[in-house]
């Protein structure tokens, strides 16, 4: 396990260099011993251009930060194969690998990359005698039934971090049965306080690369949600001296303001069907919860009650929210029917429950848990009733889950910095995400992009 | 009128000030000029036989309280402890000086933000911020100051003015600021 864990941290160190162009620097802070071992071998250069972005390292550091996956460290590799072919199914299998993936990359004139890749079933090509013609039932067959995922694709240099995330998730959805949610996003909130101005709402690709920045401002962001489609953010501002909820496209940087209520306006949740948005007003005194149409502005209010009610978050089916309240004198979290508005109560573990959200299976409850004055990222299985704190580093809070409900982002504090921090929905496999610059805040994982 | 002067010399002087540097460029050229003011008047070398110096005046009680009260107003800042929202007695000088003073001026607005420490959710924080700002909005209607002279807004645990996360910092972040 230790021999593993310094590997990992080895194969990180030497791709360190080239990780330069990230804000977000991905380190891993536990690994796991029960991670299943792969191989994800370098693609081969079929004519010594090399692309901009080593697609094998992406791949094995997606894999890897699945908490399911633990690719094997370059020098134990016992072949670098670059196609199915070639691959030595016996080396492998001895080695313990159960899957490699391989591929090459050859330049087309027009600058653009033709990419190929395979992932083999390193047991299956062993059976199957590696495609290569064997008897069974007493007849010559050739089956190459081990090549599990495929694909060939012209790729331009700059999209090359996106294909790779696209390899990995076929590779995920093949190994795992499991859609991979590596070609995604995430949107969170930068701040530097002693800068001339200080917050910046800034969308990146989930692993913190290609960070772009889509507002900046002299007074606080809050809360930026995603669109059901991945093309908006909805978000809080307090531009006017005053808390607004926004509408932004983030291809177009169209923005529209959604409520300017007197006092809270936040906390805003897109419904799933993207018609909707859940949020939290105290225009009528203090903290409900409320829905409002996108389309006509009409506002339905779901909570009245005198206690703070807030941080609404949809269950999958858009049949209930859940939500934070100090109806039972701490914060718990509570369940609301919306057609009923019966209200139910979920949390029962530790001093305070805050900002829960449903699993995309709905099984799950995901939130921050308060036990002995500690702020942790906890999940609790909505059948059972039964909590397992995840984290255990210090004043974690805004956990949003990957749409495959696999990783969880998460904000925390890292020495005296806030950072953003990922772990395992099984709590096996924790990593950070130190900025460059500032404290780095409410973090959102887009939904699916294609 | 006087009044009114020791009144700004008194909010550029608070540390807030710093914080709102940037969208305060008004009060800034009037700090400059207020509190340069009195320092000026050095008194003269001595290269006279004689030296003269000033004697106290005699304040009447209106302007003895007044003063006062212009000294409590310093302090614009209200403290709260964990996840509490109720105003403590040790603040109930500072407001009633406040609060006398929106009263005789009730052509003068005041902003109160409520602000958390960074502890919870950013979210429920904006709520607890809320309140704290609203105690002390009831607690100055509570003496007479009209609703229309107070507006609120919640910043959370967005602003914090320490962002060491020690005990210390977070009691300095649970606060209510005045701004007029």
């Amino acid at each position: 396990m230790k021999r593993l864990l310094i590997a990992t941290l080895g194969i990180l160190l030497s791709f360190a260099s080239s990780w330069s162009f990230a804000a977000l620097e991905i380190v891993i802070t536990e690994g796991m011993s029960e991670a299943r071992p792969v191989a994800v071998v370098p693609f081969k250069s079929l004519d010594g251009k090399v692309p901009p972005t080593d697609l094998a390292e992406v791949v094995a550091s997606d894999l890897r930060r699945s908490g399911r996956f633990n690719p094997v460290d370059i020098q134990q590799m016992p072949q670098t194969p670059s196609s199915s072919t070639e691959v030595n199914f016996e080396a492998w299998a001895i080695l313990g690998v159960e899957a490699v993936v391989v591929g090459t990359t050859r330049m087309q004139p027009d600058g653009n990359y033709v990419v190929n890749y395979e992932l083999v079933d390193v047991i299956r090509g062993k059976e199957l005698n590696g495609g290569k013609p064997m008897l069974k039932d007493r007849k010559l067959v050739e089956d190459t039934g081990f090549v599990l995922s495929q694909g060939q694709r012209a790729v331009k240099p700059r999209q090359m971090r996106q294909y790779a995330h696209l390899i990995s998730d076929r590779v995920f959805l093949s190994l795992t049965g499991q859609r991979g949610a590596f070609l995604t996003r995430i949107a969170y909130v930068v701040v530097n306080h002693n800068a001339k101005v200080p917050f910046q709402l800034m969308v990146a690709d989930y692993d913190g690369y290609n960070e772009t920045p889509l507002v900046r401002s002299k007074e606080p962001i809050m809360s930026p949600n995603w669109s059901p489609d991945g093309k908006k953010l909805a978000y809080v501002t307090f531009e006017k001296r005053k808390s607004e909820i926004y509408i932004q496209d983030i291809y177009t940087a169209k923005r529209t303001k959604l409520t300017t209520f007197e006092g809270i306006n936040g906390a805003p949740q897109w419904s799933p069907d993207g018609k909707k948005i859940a949020m939290v007003l105290s225009k009528d005194g203090n903290p409900d919860i409320y829905v409002m149409d996108i389309e006509t502005k009409a506002l339905t209010r779901v909570t009245n009650h005198r206690a703070i009610d807030t941080e609404p978050s949809w269950s999958p089916d858009g049949q209930s929210l859940v939500f934070t309240s100090e109806r039972g004198g701490k914060p718990q979290i509570y369940r609301v029917h919306l057609a009923t508005g019966k209200v139910v109560r979920l949390t029962f573990d530790g001093e305070m429950n805050l900002g829960g959200s449903i699993s995309p299976s709905g099984e799950e409850l995901i939130m921050v848990n308060r036990t002995r004055g500690r702020y942790h990222i906890a999940k609790q299985d909505l059948t059972s009733g039964v909590m397992q704190v995840l984290t255990q580093t210090r004043l974690d809070e805004s956990p949003s889950l990957a749409p495959n409900g696999s990783m969880i982002i998460y904000s925390t504090l890292h020495g005296q910095r806030q950072v953003l921090g990922m772990v395992s929905i099984d709590g096996r496999f924790k990593a950070r995400l130190p900025a460059a610059d500032g404290e780095v805040r409410a973090p959102a994982w887009s939904p699916y992009l294609y | 009128m006087r009044l009114k002067d020791l009144f700004k010399g008194v909010v550029v002087a608070l540390p807030l000030f710093v914080l709102m540097a940037c969208s305060t460029t008004q009060e800034d050229s009037d700090a400059t000029a207020t509190t340069s003011g009195p320092s000026t008047e050095v008194v003269e070398p001595a290269d006279e036989a004689a030296e003269t110096s000033v004697a106290e005046p005699v304040l009447t009680p209106e302007q003895e309280r007044e003063l006062q009260q212009a000294e409590l107003r310093k302090q614009h800042i209200i403290y709260f402890e964990f996840d509490k929202s109720d105003v403590q007695n040790r603040f109930a000088d500072i407001l009633d000086a406040h609060a006398a003073y929106l009263r005789a001026n009730t052509q003068v607005k005041v902003l109160i933000e409520g602000h958390a420490d960074e502890r919870g959710t950013p979210e429920y924080n904006i709520a607890l911020s809320e309140r704290r700002a609203k105690a002390v909005a009831m607690y100055l209607q509570g003496l007479g100051v009209l609703d229309s002279q107070i507006s609120i807004v919640a910043y959370g645990e967005e602003k914090p003015v320490d962002t060491s996360r020690t005990e210390d910092a977070f009691a300095k972040n649970r606060r209510a600021v005045l701004v007029y």
